[in-house]
C-alpha cells in the first residue's frame, strides 16, 4: 500500500460552496415566482425599472444557472476529483479563489443585469468585464481541477471526472467564442457578429450552454454521487465511456434547432435536426446507466431520501431528453417554437432533473461532510414530494399554455383569415399562468425547507477531517 | 492496437483527455459556423440600411430593458404568420444587427414588422401606460423612459466608432452629427424611432 504523507482532503471549500449554491437557488427560484406573478399581475413592477420583467428574467436564469449551477458543480467537482484521485486539491488557494471570486461575480453581474447592463444574449447576457471575470475564475477552476486529475495517484481516471472536465473545457470555449465584442464603454459592447451570424454563434453557445453545464457537469455528479449513494458500482463503465464520447461529439450540432423557420440556411437547421435526434442515445445511455445501478438497490428507496431524489432526477433527464429532439423536428417546433411550452420543457430539465440531483447530492454529501445524521430525514421527503408535486404541476402548466398557443396562433379559418388575435390568445393564457406560480411557489417551499434542513445540519458544525486513503498498488499510477 | 487499449490510453492521459474533449466538441461548431462568418454580405447589405443615430439609440434601449425576452423580431415563412405579422425575415435584413435581436418567447406578439404600424402617439402611451390602450396587456409599463434624455442612453459617439470599426458605413459626418440628433429628446422617442423602422429598412426584392 502506498500511504500518501498523511495528507487530508480539503473539504471546507466544498462546504461553503454548496452553502452558496442554496442561497442562490433560493433567491433566484423567488425571482422565478415573482416573474410568473408579473405575467398575471403586470403592475407589481410598480413601476421600478429594476423589478421590470425584462431586467428580472435575465437575473433568474442567471442566478440558476451561474449561481446555483455553477457553485454546485463546482462544489462537488472538488469533492469527488480529490476522492476519485486520492489526493489532496491541487492550488487549494485557488479552489478557495474560485469559491468567492465566482460568488463576487454572480452577486455583481446579477446587480448589473438589474442596472440594465445586458448583452441580451440569452444566458450571456453579462456584459464584457463580466465576460472577462468569468473567464478568469473559469480557468483558475480548470487548473484546481486538471491539477488535482495530473497529481493523482490511481492510475484511471474515473467517468466523473470527464463529464466535469468537458464542462470546463467546452464551457470556455463556448463563453469565449460566443462574448467576442467590441466595447465601447465600461457597460455596453457590440458583438463581433452580426445578424445571422450572431444568431448562429449564440445559439451553439446557449444551446450547449445547456449540453455541457445542465446536462454534462451534473452527469458527472451522477456518475458519482449515484454509486456512491446505491452503494454499487456503476452498471456499465463501458456504456458511460461510449455514452461519454456519442454526448461530446453530437450535443454541439444541436443548437441551430433553436433557429428552426429563421433565416439562417436550411442545411444547419436540418443538420441540427438529424444530430438532435441522434443525441437521444447518448441521453438515455447515460440514464439506463444511471437507473441500472440502483436496479439491485431499490429497497434503499424506502429509506433514503437522497437517493430518491436522484434516481427521480434521471427519470426527468430521460423525459427532457426525450422531449427536447422531438421538439426539434420541426413539425413540432412550428408549434412548439415562441411558446411557453419552451419554458416547460426548459423546467423540466433544470427542476426535474438538475434540481433534483442537485438535492439528492446535497442530502447524501452534507451530513458526511460535517459527520452527523441529517437534521430531519421527515422534512427531506416532505420536500421530495413538493419538488416532484411542484415539477409536474409547471410542466403541465406549460404544456397547457405553449400548445394552446402554438395551435390558436397557426390558426386559419375556412376563408384563409386567422382565428384569432394574438391579445385573445395572450390574454387566455391566465389560468395556466397561475398554476404555474403555484407550482413555482409548491418547488420553492421545498428549497426553503431543505436550506433550513441543511442549515441545522451544518450549524456550529466544522467539516471532518478526512485522511487521504492508502492507494492499492494495483491501481497505483507507479505500477 | 484495439480501440479499447487506444481509449485505456486516453483513460489515464489527462493532457490526451483533455485534447480529445477539445477536438471532438469543437467539430461541430467548425462544420455549421465557419461558412455562416465566410459568407459574403456585400452585395445583401447595399440593400439595407445602417441604423441613424436615434435609431441606434432606440435599440439599445430595446437592449437594455430586455424587450426581446417577451418579444421576437423573427417572421416565420408560414401563412399565419405572414399574415399576422408581414414578409417573412430575411437574413440580409439584420446585417447591422449587434446582437441580433430574434428572441426565442412571444408573451407578446413579433415586433420585426412593427414599423409604420401604429402611430408615434400610440406608442407613446402604449409604452408609458399599455393598459390605457390595450386593456388585456400584460406588458410592463416604461414611464421612466418619458423622462430620461435620449443623451443618457450612452455615448453615441464612442457607439458609433465602435460599429464603424465592425464595418458599419458611418462616415464622419454622421458621428460628428449624432450628439446634435440626440438633443431634446427623450429615450421614448429613440424607442419609438426605433420602432417605427423595425423592418422597413430593406428595399430590395421581397416575396410575399
Amino acid at each position: 500500500m502506498i500511504d500518501v504523507n498523511n495528507s487530508t482532503y480539503h473539504d471546507k471549500v466544498v462546504i461553503r460552496l454548496i452553502q452558496f449554491s442554496v442561497i442562490w437557488a433560493v433567491v433566484a427560484m423567488t425571482v422565478g415566482v415573482y416573474l410568473s406573478a408579473e405575467l398575471i399581475w403586470p403592475t407589481i413592477d410598480f413601476g421600478q425599472f429594476w423589478l421590470s420583467f425584462g431586467r428580472l428574467r435575465p437575473l433568474h436564469t442567471n442566478g440558476i444557472l451561474f449561481g446555483f449551477g455553477v457553485s454546485a458543480l463546482m462544489g462537488t467537482a472538488f469533492y469527488s476529483v480529490q476522492r476519485t484521485s486520492h489526493v489532496p486539491l491541487f492550488a487549494p488557494k485557488l479552489a478557495w479563489f474560485c469559491c468567492f471570486a465566482w460568488q463576487l461575480v454572480v452577486l455583481t453581474g446579477g446587480i448589473s443585469l438589474l442596472g440594465g447592463m445586458t448583452s441580451s444574449k440569452e444566458y450571456a447576457e453579462l456584459e464584457w468585464p463580466f465576460d472577462i471575470a468569468i473567464t478568469i475564475v473559469w480557468v483558475c477552476f480548470g487548473i484546481v481541477f486538471f491539477g488535482t486529475i495530473a497529481t493523482r495517484k490511481i492510475k484511471q481516471i474515473y467517468i466523473s471526472n470527464w463529464f466535469y472536465g468537458s464542462l470546463i473545457i467546452v464551457i470556455a470555449m463556448l463563453h469565449i467564442v460566443n462574448s467576442l465584442a467590441i466595447p465601447v464603454s465600461l457597460t455596453k459592447s457590440y458583438s463581433i457578429y452580426a445578424g445571422a451570424q450572431d444568431a448562429v454563434v449564440q445559439w451553439w453557445y446557449g444551446h450547449n450552454a445547456v449540453g455541457f453545464l445542465m446536462t454534462g457537469g451534473y452527469l458527472g455528479m451522477m456518475y458519482y454521487f449515484l454509486p456512491k449513494q446505491a452503494g454499487r458500482p456503476i452498471w456499465s463503465y463501458r456504456l458511460s465511456v461510449v455514452a461519454f464520447w456519442a454526448f461530446v461529439y453530437s450535443y454541439i450540432w444541436a443548437g441551430p434547432h433553436h433557429l428552426h423557420f429563421s433565416a439562417i440556411p436550411e442545411w444547419v437547421q436540418s443538420l441540427a435536426v438529424v444530430m438532435s435526434i441522434i443525441l437521444l442515445l447518448p441521453s438515455w445511455a447515460s440514464m439506463i446507466n444511471g437507473i441500472m445501478t440502483v436496479s439491485t438497490a431499490w429497497e434503499k428507496l424506502k429509506t433514503d431520501p437522497a437517493l430518491k431524489f436522484i434516481v427521480l432526477s434521471l427519470a426527468f433527464y430521460g423525459l427532457a431528453t426525450f422531449e427536447g429532439p422531438m421538439m426539434a423536428l420541426r413539425s413540432v417546433n412550428v408549434v412548439s417554437h415562441f411558446t411557453d411550452w419552451t419554458i416547460g420543457h426548459v423546467h423540466s430539465g433544470a427542476l426535474g432533473w438538475n434540481a433534483m440531483v442537485t438535492y439528492g447530492t446535497f442530502y447524501f454529501l452534507v451530513p458526511r461532510l460535517v459527520g452527523v445524521e441529517l437534521h430531519s430525514v421527515r422534512l427531506a421527503n416532505i420536500h421530495f414530494w413538493l419538488a416532484l408535486a411542484g415539477t409536474m404541476l409547471y410542466i403541465i402548466a406549460m404544456w397547457g399554455a405553449g400548445v394552446s398557443q402554438g395551435l390558436l396562433w397557426l390558426s386559419i379559418d375556412e376563408i384563409g383569415e386567422l382565428s384569432f388575435s394574438f391579445k385573445d390568445i395572450m390574454s387566455s393564457m391566465t389560468p395556466y399562468y397561475a398554476l404555474r406560480l403555484v407550482a413555482g411557489l409548491i418547488f420553492l417551499g421545498g428549497t426553503v425547507l431543505m436550506a433550513y434542513n441543511l442549515f441545522m445540519t451544518l450549524k456550529g458544525r466544522d467539516a471532518v477531517v478526512v485522511k487521504v486513503p492508502p492507494v492499492d498498488p494495483a491501481y497505483g499510477v507507479n505500477s | 492496437m484495439s480501440g479499447l487499449s487506444l481509449h485505456k490510453k486516453l483513460e489515464e492521459n489527462i493532457g490526451l483527455l483533455i485534447f480529445g474533449i477539445l477536438f471532438v466538441s469543437s467539430l461541430g461548431g467548425l462544420v455549421q459556423i465557419l461558412p455562416l462568418l465566410n459568407q459574403d454580405m456585400t452585395e445583401a447589405a447595399k440593400n439595407t440600411r445602417v441604423y441613424s443615430a436615434l435609431e441606434l439609440t432606440g435599440r439599445d434601449i430595446y437592449i437594455r430593458e430586455g424587450c426581446s425576452v417577451c418579444h421576437s423580431q423573427q417572421v416565420r415563412p408560414l401563412i399565419a404568420e405572414i399574415e399576422r405579422y408581414g414578409p417573412y425575415s430575411r437574413a440580409e435584413e439584420f446585417i447591422y444587427d449587434r446582437p441580433f435581436l430574434w428572441g426565442s418567447k412571444r408573451t407578446g406578439p413579433d415586433l420585426h414588422r412593427v414599423g409604420g404600424k401604429f402611430s408615434d402617439d400610440w406608442h407613446r402611451v402604449h409604452l408609458v401606460d399599455p393598459r390605457a390602450v390595450v386593456s388585456e396587456s400584460i406588458m410592463p409599463g416604461y414611464p421612466w423612459l418619458a423622462r430620461r434624455n435620449a443623451t443618457q442612453a450612452g455615448n453615441i459617439v464612442a457607439k458609433m466608432r465602435g460599429l464603424r470599426y465592425l464595418g458599419h458605413p458611418y462616415s464622419d459626418e454622421d458621428i460628428e452629427a449624432a450628439p446634435g440628433q440626440l438633443e431634446g429628446l427623450k429615450e421614448i422617442d429613440a424607442l419609438i424611432v426605433y420602432l417605427q423602422r423595425l423592418g422597413t429598412a430593406y428595399t430590395g426584392e421581397r416575396s410575399q
